[in-house]
C-alpha cells in the first residue's frame, strides 16, 4: 500500500471525510459497547436517537451546541491562520467569573442593563485571558499552545478559589457556590418550557458574521493566506502579530461570552465547574467542521448530541459518562485519518508510481 | 525548619521530579528526531491507569510498570500511523491523542477509583544508603527513581556518542539530507515516537504506582504539558532537562509545603505556581530566538514527503 499525492486536492473528499469518520466512529463505538458488555443497538439508540426524540431534547441540543458553535467557529478562524488557541476552556471560565462578578456586584439592582453589562464583562474577561498568550507569542515568541493551556489550569484554580471564598453565597451553608442570579441577571429563554436561551441565536448570528468576514473582507483573506502560505503573507505585508492578536482576542472574547451564557443561562450561578469541557470539544468541532463556519454548525450540533447521548446512556444503561470523551477523541482520530484521502490516493499496486503524473510531492 | 523536615522536603522533590524527567526525556528524543508529539499528557494518563490496573490485578510490580510503558507505546503507535504514515497534522493529532487519552483513561479507571495500593517498594542500595544524611537522601528510592537518572545518562550517551544517535539527530535536523544518504527517516521517527510514548507511559505509571499510589481521573494535572515546556526550556539538551525537571519538582513541592512553612496563601493560589512557572520559563527561553534557532531540531513538526 502506498500513498500517492493527488495532482490537486480532491473536492469530494473534503465533504466525504467527515462522513467516513462518523461511520468509522460508529463501528468502533459499537465494538467498544460490545467490550463493555452493553447491548449494542440499545446503546446506539440511547446515544444518538433518544436525546433528540422530544422537543425538550432538541432544545437541549441547542443549549449544548450554542457554546460549541460559538467557540468552535472562533477557533476555526485561528486554526486557519496557524494560531492555536488551546486555552479556550480557561477563557470561558474567566469570562464566567467576570460576568458573575458583575451579577453579584449588582445583586441589589434589578434593571435592564445588568445582563448587557454582564455580557460585556464576560467578553472582556475572556479577551483579557487570551491577551496573555497573544502578548507572549508576539513579544517573546512563546508557543501559544503551551501558554494558553497553562492558563487554563490557572483559571480553573482561580474559579475554585473564588467559589470557596470571596464569591461564595453567605447564606449557602458553606457550599462552594455563589448566590443564584436574580431574574434581571438571567439569560432570557427563547422557547417556553425548555432551557433554550439567547445564546443559540447569538451563536448563529456569529456564524453569519464570520462567514461574511472570511469570504468578503480583506481581513478574511489575510487570515487564509497567513495559514496556507506564511512566506507569501509576509511578502504581501500581512503582519503576523496582527493576525495572532486578532485570532486570540476573538477566541477569548467568544469563549468568555459563552462562559457568561452558561452561568447566566442553564446554570444560574457560579459553581466550581461551569463547563463540561466545551473549550476542548470546540477544538474537535472546529476540525470536524473543516474550519468553515457552516461546517462548524453541523459539527457543533453533532458534538452536542454526543454530550446528550452520554448523559442518556448513563441513565438508561449505566454507561459511565467518560464514554463521551472517548467517542469525541475517536471521531477526531478517524477524521484526521480520513483527511489523508484529500491530498493522497491509496494505491495497492506494487509497480513504481514514478511514471504516474502528478505524484511528485514538491 | 529542622534538618528532618529539610530531608523530607528534598526527598519529596526527587519523587516529584521523576515523572517529569521520564516524560521530558522521552519527548526530547522524539523532538530530536523531528516529530512534535503533543499527546504526552494522554500517554501519561493511559500509562497511569494501565499500570495501576495491572498491578492491582496481578500484584506484580514489573507487570504494572511494563503495562504502563505498553499503554504509552500503544498510543504512540496510533500517533505514528496518523502522522508518519498518513501525513496528518502533528499538532492536531497530538491534541486528538490527548483528548482521547483523557477520555479513555477516565473510562478504564472507573472501577479503580478508591482502590488502595501501597506503592512501589524502595530499594536501598546496600552500603551507600547507610551513609548518614546523603545515604537516605540519594540511595533509598524505588527502582523507577534510579531508572530515571540512568535513562537521562543513557539518552545523553546515545545521542552524542553513538552513530545511531547521530542518525537520529540528522533525521531531526534535515530529513531530506538524511533520506538522500539512505537513512530510513520514517523508521527512525517511528522508533523515536515509540520510545517517547513508552517514557510518557512510564512517567504516568510512576505517578499512579509510586508518587501517589492510587487512581484519580486526570491525575497528571498537566504534567505532560509541563514536560513539553521543559524540553524547550532545556533547549533540547538532556543535562539541562534534568536540572529543569528538578527545578519544577521543587516548585511542585513548594505548593504542597507552602502552608506548613507559614505562607498564608490559599491553597488554590499555591497550586497555580507550577503552571505560572512554566509560562515564565517558556517566555525566558523562547525570547532568545537565536538560541532557539540554534538548538531546536530544524525539521521539527515538518512532515516528511519522500521523493523518489
Amino acid at each position: 500500500m502506498r500513498l500517492i499525492r493527488r495532482a490537486s486536492p480532491a473536492q469530494s473528499m473534503i465533504y466525504l471525510a467527515p462522513i467516513f469518520a462518523l461511520v468509522a466512529t460508529f463501528v468502533a463505538g459499537s465494538v467498544l459497547f460490545g467490550l463493555l458488555g452493553v447491548p449494542v443497538l440499545d446503546a446506539l439508540y440511547a446515544f444518538f436517537i433518544e436525546p433528540v426524540s422530544t422537543l425538550y431534547g432538541l432544545a437541549e441540543l441547542g443549549v449544548k451546541a450554542a457554546p460549541l458553535i460559538l467557540i468552535g467557529c472562533a477557533l476555526a478562524i485561528g486554526f486557519r491562520a496557524n494560531v492555536w488557541n488551546i486555552g479556550a476552556e480557561g477563557q470561558l471560565v474567566v469570562g464566567a467569573i467576570c460576568g458573575s462578578a458583575v451579577a453579584l456586584w449588582l445583586y441589589e439592582v434589578e434593571r435592564w442593563f445588568v445582563l448587557p453589562l454582564m455580557m460585556l464583562a464576560g467578553l472582556a474577561g475572556g479577551m483579557l485571558w487570551a491577551a496573555i498568550p497573544a502578548l507572549l507569542r508576539t513579544r517573546f515568541n512563546a508557543n501559544e499552545i503551551l501558554t494558553s493551556l497553562m492558563l487554563t489550569y490557572v483559571a480553573g484554580l482561580l474559579l475554585s478559589y473564588l467559589v470557596h471564598g470571596p464569591m461564595r453565597d453567605p447564606d449557602g451553608f458553606n457550599f462552594p457556590e455563589s448566590r443564584l442570579f436574580h431574574a434581571a441577571a438571567t439569560l432570557p429563554i427563547i422557547l417556553d418550557g425548555t432551557r433554550l436561551h439567547l445564546g443559540f441565536p447569538v451563536a448563529l448570528a456569529f456564524i453569519l458574521g464570520v462567514w461574511i468576514m472570511l469570504s468578503r473582507t480583506v481581513l478574511g483573506f489575510e487570515l487564509k493566506v497567513m495559514g496556507q502560505a506564511p512566506r507569501a503573507a509576509r511578502f504581501a505585508g500581512y503582519r503576523e502579530s496582527t493576525v495572532v492578536w486578532f485570532c486570540l482576542l476573538l477566541g477569548g472574547a467568544v469563549a468568555g461570552l459563552a462562559g457568561l451564557f452558561e452561568v447566566s443561562g442553564p446554570i444560574g450561578q457560579l459553581l466550581p465547574t461551569v463547563s463540561p469541557g466545551y473549550g476542548f470539544t470546540a477544538i474537535i468541532v472546529a476540525f470536524l467542521g473543516r474550519l468553515h463556519p457552516v461546517g462548524v454548525v453541523f459539527a457543533g450540533l453533532l458534538m452536542a448530541l454526543s454530550y446528550l447521548g452520554g448523559e442518556s446512556a448513563q441513565i438508561a444503561l449505566n454507561l459511565p459518562t467518560a464514554v463521551t470523551g472517548v467517542f469525541q477523541g475517536m471521531l477526531l482520530f478517524f477524521l484526521l485519518a480520513a483527511d489523508v484521502l484529500i491530498l493522497y490516493r491509496i494505491s495497492f499496486s506494487r509497480a513504481g508510481a514514478a511514471s504516474t503524473s502528478g505524484n511528485q510531492a514538491s | 525548619m529542622t534538618s528532618e523536615m529539610a530531608l523530607m522536603t528534598l526527598l519529596t522533590i526527587i519523587t516529584a521530579a521523576t515523572p517529569l524527567v521520564y516524560a521530558a526525556i522521552g519527548e526530547l528524543v522524539v523532538e530530536k528526531s523531528g516529530v512534535l508529539n503533543l499527546g504526552v499528557e494522554g500517554m501519561m494518563l493511559s500509562g497511569a491507569v494501565c499500570g495501576f490496573a495491572v498491578i492491582n490485578l496481578s500484584g506484580n510490580e514489573w507487570l504494572g510498570i511494563l503495562a504502563g510503558i505498553g499503554a504509552g507505546m500503544l498510543l504512540a503507535l496510533i500517533f505514528g500511523v496518523l502522522c508518519l504514515t498518513l501525513q496528518a497534522s502533528q499538532v492536531a493529532t497530538g491534541l486528538a491523542l490527548t483528548l482521547f487519552g483523557v477520555g479513555l483513561s477516565a473510562l478504564l479507571g472507573q472501577p479503580l477509583v478508591g482502590v488502595a495500593y501501597d506503592g512501589l517498594p524502595s530499594l536501598p542500595i546496600p552500603y551507600l544508603s547507610d551513609i548518614p544524611v546523603v545515604g537516605s537522601l540519594l540511595f533509598n528510592h524505588d527502582i523507577l527513581v534510579y531508572g530515571s537518572i540512568l535513562l537521562v545518562l543513557s539518552v545523553s550517551l546515545f545521542l552524542y556518542r553513538t552513530r545511531a544517535g547521530l542518525v537520529l539527530r540528522a533525521v531531526g535536523d534535515s530529513h531530506d539530507a538524511a533520506h538522500a544518504l539512505g537513512y530510513r527517516v520514517i523508521l527512525v521517527r517511528y522508533l523515536a515516537t515509540l520510545f517517547g510514548g513508552g517514557c510518557a507511559g512510564l512517567a504516568g505509571a510512576y505517578l499512579s504506582l509510586a508518587y501517589s499510589p492510587m487512581w484519580v481521573e486526570n491525575m497528571t494535572a498537566g504534567r505532560g504539558w509541563i514536560a513539553l515546556a521543559l524540553v524547550v526550556f532545556a533547549t533540547w539538551r538532556p543535562g539541562r532537562l534534568l536540572f529543569g525537571a528538578y527545578l519544577f519538582g521543587t516548585i511542585n513541592i513548594m505548593q504542597l509545603h507552602g502552608q506548613a512553612w507559614g505562607f498564608e496563601v490559599p491553597s488554590q493560589i499555591m497550586s497555580m505556581l507550577p503552571y505560572l512557572a512554566t509560562i515564565l520559563v517558556l517566555v525566558l527561553i523562547s525570547a532568545d530566538r537565536s538560541k532557539i534557532r540554534r538548538n531546536a531540531p530544524a525539521c521539527i513538526g515538518k512532515p516528511f514527503h519522500p521523493t523518489h
